[in-house]
């Protein structure tokens, strides 16, 4: 579906919010160019109180990666100031991998051949039982996308039951129209992430061939129309790797200040995905972007989005996680990417979305936390 | 003397010092209290709507909760969680927060006045924290707040008393205590406002930021209790010129 369409536009049937929003991060990104900015630049912006996007591009430059010792230690006075030595724990819960999108990099692309699986009530029941079994209270209920075999019904459905388990429930499924967001909201969801991926239109362009993922400005609104919906609070993520990362993290954390502007009360989270492995496949044609770029990210997010939650995934390996929540506030723990690997005797399991580097288990991760000194919490926050 | 005493609605408080409980590992927050003397810790209800790591076994029985309705983005929904923590047994004590911005976290006095008027009817001890506004705060009063908590500066800042001349107008108007609530960065800053006429001072980032927490509770009871006394023994009028050796009036024939 879609293989030949314009990928600059709206399908047919999907809902056009009229946003200004992707004009102004589109604009902006073509404008800057990263090696002009001076270390004198990079100075002003690591002890300005109230970032700009030109002094949050500063930081993201190369002249700012030779001065990542000094950004780090601010972004860890600012981190403190606004979340204290908190550390929010959450785990995702994947219950369908079925996708109609073609993805090159992702595992669970449509001509992949993995099994598909997608849970029935009794199955999310007892994946979500194990699970709590952690001690965990704050999930995030993924599917590949899928409006076919997953549809906002069933999501919905997997909502419900997750806050009878959970304090928190938020998704991370295909984009949906304003009203879904509403149904879903109902449901007890407030969270909702979509990742674009990339803001290189091109690069997106080649990247996604087919299916609904391929309209670029239905994926870009997202966000916008899961806060008109009535949903708390919104995610944003690049891949990193995909193509040049500072221009992707600009854009991303660029299109969430915007956003968070236009609706001052919209809670705003930043992921952070590297480009992992994916099961049977060979796409190794990335951009490899190291721990150090990550970092020099991480910490631009941070004074440039103060108040935004940002989170770091088991993509990174745990000596990496432990040391980078003095940046970041969020974390998965006891994640699986699989299809009801959790629940015991759960049948046709479905493959990975893609390779964890780490794997300990929530209690190693609470200790962890707690050695280094930050204080984990597994719940702060009500539906109201 | 008179007992000095804070009442908020029922109850009589001798500490002045309200503790903010947020940025804390739970087992600091008991030795935080006992180094402030606290009577009152206020606690985000959200925070306690925790089965694994509930906040609220950390604080001592004999010191009165003061839950607020942090993430609140609207009366209505101030309104539910302040129900939701009676039903939970946090007490009629309720601090509200109604909060539309997630950036700079100011108060929204116009939803605020509306939950005071709900709750206010229904029999809750409410605190309202504001942006220290004259009108707003007459119309918290007349809603039926316990007490009004103006912000010195934004919340978590600890950038002083950015809002001096505006509290003092409060102070000087409204007939209801009045605690000065975020933004207090130093102990010298909570007993200026105590000085000034604050009835109470609430502070939580000063102390949870600080090298040793215990020890910055204890600088700031010290600086409240100073502040407050300094306040009760009237200061002595501050001028910048000389006062005139000769009174002005010698002439003047008695009748």
């Amino acid at each position: 579906m879609f293989e030949n369409s314009n990928h600059m536009e709206f399908f047919e049937g999907m809902e056009d919010i009229k946003s200004d929003l992707r004009e102004k991060v589109l604009s902006k990104r073509d404008e800057i160019d990263f090696d002009t900015f001076t270390k004198a630049d990079v100075k002003t912006a690591i002890y300005k109180e109230n970032l700009n996007e030109m002094d949050f591009a500063a930081l993201l430059s190369p002249a700012a990666s030779e001065m990542l010792d000094e950004i780090a230690h601010r972004a860890f006075e600012v981190r403190k100031k606004h979340f204290g030595n908190c550390v929010n724990l959450f785990t995702p819960i994947y219950i369908a991998n079925y996708c109609e999108n073609a993805c090159v990099y992702c595992g669970f692309r449509r001509d992949n051949k993995i099994h598909r699986a997608k849970l029935d009530d009794s199955e999310i029941k007892r994946e979500m039982q194990a699970i709590k079994e952690d001690g965990l209270e704050e999930v995030l209920i993924l599917t590949g996308e899928s409006d076919k075999y997953s549809d906002v019904k069933y999501i919905a459905n997997a909502c419900k039951m997750a806050s009878e388990h959970f304090k928190n429930v938020a998704v991370e499924i295909y984009p949906c129209d304003v009203e879904d967001y509403k149904y879903l909201h109902e449901h007890h969801a407030d969270y909702v992430t979509v990742f674009q991926e990339t803001y290189d239109i091109e690069k997106y362009g080649q990247l996604h061939p087919a299916g609904k993922k391929r309209s670029f400005p239905y994926r870009f609104d997202t966000q916008e129309r899961a806060i008109l919906g009535g949903i708390r609070g919104v995610g944003f993520g690049v891949l990193f790797g995909l193509t040049d990362f500072r221009k992707d993290a600009f854009s991303n954390a660029y299109h969430a200040y915007l956003l968070q502007r236009k609706y001052p009360h919209a809670e705003i989270a930043m992921s952070c995905p590297r480009l992992r492995p994916t099961p049977g496949d060979s796409y190794d044609n990335y951009n490899k972007v190291t721990e150090r770029e990550l970092l020099q990210i991480i910490c631009a997010y941070r004074l440039f989005l103060p108040f935004a939650a940002i989170t770091v995934s088991t993509r990174e390996r745990a000596g990496f996680r432990k040391e980078i929540v003095k940046y970041a506030t969020k974390i998965s723990a006891g994640v699986s990417t699989g299809i009801g690997l959790r629940g015991k005797d759960i049948e046709d399991k479905g493959d990975d979305q893609f390779e964890i580097a780490d794997s300990r288990s929530v209690k190693e991760i609470v200790e962890s936390i707690k050695e280094s000194g930050f204080q984990p919490v597994m719940n702060d926050y009500l539906f109201v | 003397m008179k007992k000095d005493k804070l009442i908020l609605g029922n109850k009589e408080f001798n500490s002045r010092f309200i503790l903010g409980s947020g940025k804390y590992d739970p087992e600091l927050i008991k030795a935080a209290i006992e180094g402030a003397d606290a009577e009152i810790v206020t606690m985000a209800l959200r925070r306690a709507n925790s089965e694994t790591d509930d906040i609220v076994k950390y604080i001592p029985k004999n010191v009165t909760l003061l839950p607020n309705t942090s993430g609140a983005r609207t009366a209505d929904e101030a309104v539910r969680i302040a129900r939701l923590s009676r039903e939970l047994g946090c007490g009629d004590f309720i601090k509200i927060e109604v909060i539309r911005d997630t950036k700079y976290l100011l108060p929204d006095n116009y939803e605020t006045v509306k939950a005071t008027e709900i709750l206010a009817k229904e029999g809750f001890v409410v605190l309202p924290y504001m942006y220290p506004d004259l009108n707003i705060a007459r119309d918290l009063q007349n809603a039926g707040a316990a007490a009004v908590m103006p912000l010195a500066s934004p919340i978590g800042s600890n950038s002083g008393i950015q809002t001096e001349r505006f509290i003092q107008i409060l102070i000087d108007e409204i007939d209801l205590p009045i605690i000065v609530d975020a933004g207090l960065g130093r102990p010298s800053q909570a007993c200026r406002v105590m000085e000034m006429g604050a009835a109470a001072v609430m502070a939580n980032t000063a102390i949870a930021t600080a090298g040793d927490k215990i020890l910055m509770a204890r600088a700031f009871k010290d600086a409240i209790n100073a502040g407050r006394q300094g306040y009760l023994a009237k200061l002595g009028r501050v001028s910048n010129e000389a006062n005139a050796s000769s009174p002005a009036t010698d002439f003047l024939m008695e009748e």
